[in-house]
């Protein structure tokens, strides 16, 4: 862990200073990536193969250590009289396995994302969307949820910027619905702590999710419950001017995304995989089987109630969740109780309450909420 | 020259119109800066995603932190 630490301090000093980034720029309490260059060239090197062969550099850094965690956190019993057996050895070990695997997929996954996020932007997206029509456009709307860049502080001015330029409201919350939930946290951290199936799994069902809670909402053509001042903003054409960025501001972009994003996130991500290793060490075996098991039917609709209203980013909810699941959860409930926790939250409902009305609000997270219900009764059935 | 900052609540717009303050004193361009926080002000110039900048109320730029060369070329007038 101190290791890793140290690596980490020193690979973001180190393409800090390749990028000069100023420390005034790297505010921890900001929200969203920002793509920062002031790309000084003082060698002489083509920018675009020095930004290739750093890249190279540090994935070649990166699958050295993924490929040695397993010797490394075994060969920390060998320093310490602690057994692997026990209790505690196994919550040990636990955390010191999983705590530099998941910050390194993370890292990996927020570095990607920040790079592909360059090529979108919300007024690309909105020109996207508002060009189609019809049922269909939810699909793309989710979709698009995923790769544009997007922060909760803008989702009001997100929404109404969609609205005023003839984006309809159910493809709109389409894409509302599936930006937080899809996000590349949770899918890193699913993918490192339950495998890509359930990672798959779970990108393609909170896509569902969001695109046939769009399509309902915007069949009870629901307009009206739209805040009067908001249908009252001037109508927008849909413009995309975008300028193109260079290969080297995308990759910078990247590391940007990830001294800000794993910068954030890393403390819920220690709490949680330290909660999730005391339940793998300490919680029996199928303890949970008789409150979150197949059997127990009200388990998925009182994961989804306790959920809703619950505000944590998957970083801290995920590794408490898989825990869950060794001990006898069912799947299903604990994907629903998941969905619920990163989809809906009380800041969001909040934030949205400024261009919604509480009645639009209320439909709002019934039908996401049904959804997620769903999706947790039909995996407890199927699997 | 008018120079609007849009965006509330983000720790971002106070470092963009931070930036903006500090180069224009460097440069030693007269400014006149202008916070825009009023979110319905800030959708009817068309901007989605804050911080922006706006120039003599033209957006010229949303989403980020604007960079230093970028807000360079703002107050010297050499916009590409």
């Amino acid at each position: 862990m101190l290791r890793l630490n140290k690596l980490k301090a020193f690979s973001a000093r180190f393409y800090s200073e390749l990028f000069r980034m100023e420390p005034t720029l790297r505010d921890p309490n900001h929200c969203c990536a920002t793509a920062s260059s002031d790309i000084a060239n003082p060698t002489g090197i083509s920018p675009i193969y020095r930004t290739v062969s750093l890249a190279l550099l540090l994935l070649t850094v990166w699958v050295l250590i993924y490929s040695s965690l397993v010797p490394l956190a075994e060969s920390f019993f060998k320093l310490v009289p602690l057994e692997r057996q026990t209790m505690a050895g196994e919550a040990v070990y636990f955390f010191l396995y999983e705590v530099p695997k998941v910050l390194l997929l993370l890292t990996l996954v927020v570095f990607v994302m920040g790079v592909v996020r360059t090529f979108f932007s919300p007024e690309r997206t909105r020109s996207i969307l508002a060009r189609q029509g019809g049922v269909w456009s939810n699909i793309p709307a989710a979709m698009l949820g995923i790769v544009t860049p997007f922060c909760s502080c803008s989702a009001v001015p997100l929404f109404i910027g969609f609205l005023t330029a003839g984006v309809p409201l159910g493809v709109t919350l389409s894409f509302l619905i599936s930006a937080p939930m899809v996000n590349e946290i949770a899918l890193a951290l699913l993918f490192g702590l339950f495998g890509w199936k359930i990672a798959l799994l779970y990108l393609t069902l909170g896509l569902l999710v969001a695109i046939v809670s769009g399509i309902v909402i915007g069949r009870l053509q629901l307009e009206h419950l739209v805040e009067d001042w908001v249908l009252e903003m001037p109508r927008v054409a849909a413009e995309d001017n975008a300028v193109g960025l260079t290969w080297t501001e995308r990759f910078a972009a990247g590391y940007e995304a990830v001294s800000d994003i794993v910068g954030k996130v890393w403390p819920y991500l220690l709490l949680g995989i330290g909660v999730g290793a005391g339940i793998h060490g300490y919680v029996p075996e199928n303890f949970m089987a008789s409150l979150m098991g197949k059997e127990t039917w009200w388990s998925v609709p009182l994961a989804v109630i306790i959920g809703i209203p619950m505000y944590s980013n998957a970083a801290g909810i995920i590794p408490v969740v898989e825990a869950l699941l060794g001990k006898g959860a069912a799947l299903g409930t604990v994907l629903a109780f998941m969905m619920s926790v990163i989809a809906l939250s009380l800041p969001e409902m909040i934030i949205l309450r400024k261009v919604l009305k509480p009645k639009l609000i209320a439909i709002f997270v019934t039908v996401v909420g049904s959804g997620i219900l769903l999706v947790g009764y039909v995996f407890n059935a199927v699997l | 020259m008018k120079i609007q900052v849009l965006g509330k609540g983000c720790s971002k717009c106070e470092l963009t119109e931070k930036l903006i303050q500090q180069t224009a004193h460097q440069l030693g361009v007269p400014v006149e800066l202008e916070k825009v926080h009023d979110m319905q002000q800030i959708v009817a110039m068309g901007v989605m995603s804050t911080p922006a900048v706006a120039i003599d109320g033209k957006v010229v730029h949303s989403g980020r932190i604007p960079q230093q060369e970028q807000i360079t070329a703002w107050l010297t007038g050499k916009e590409k």
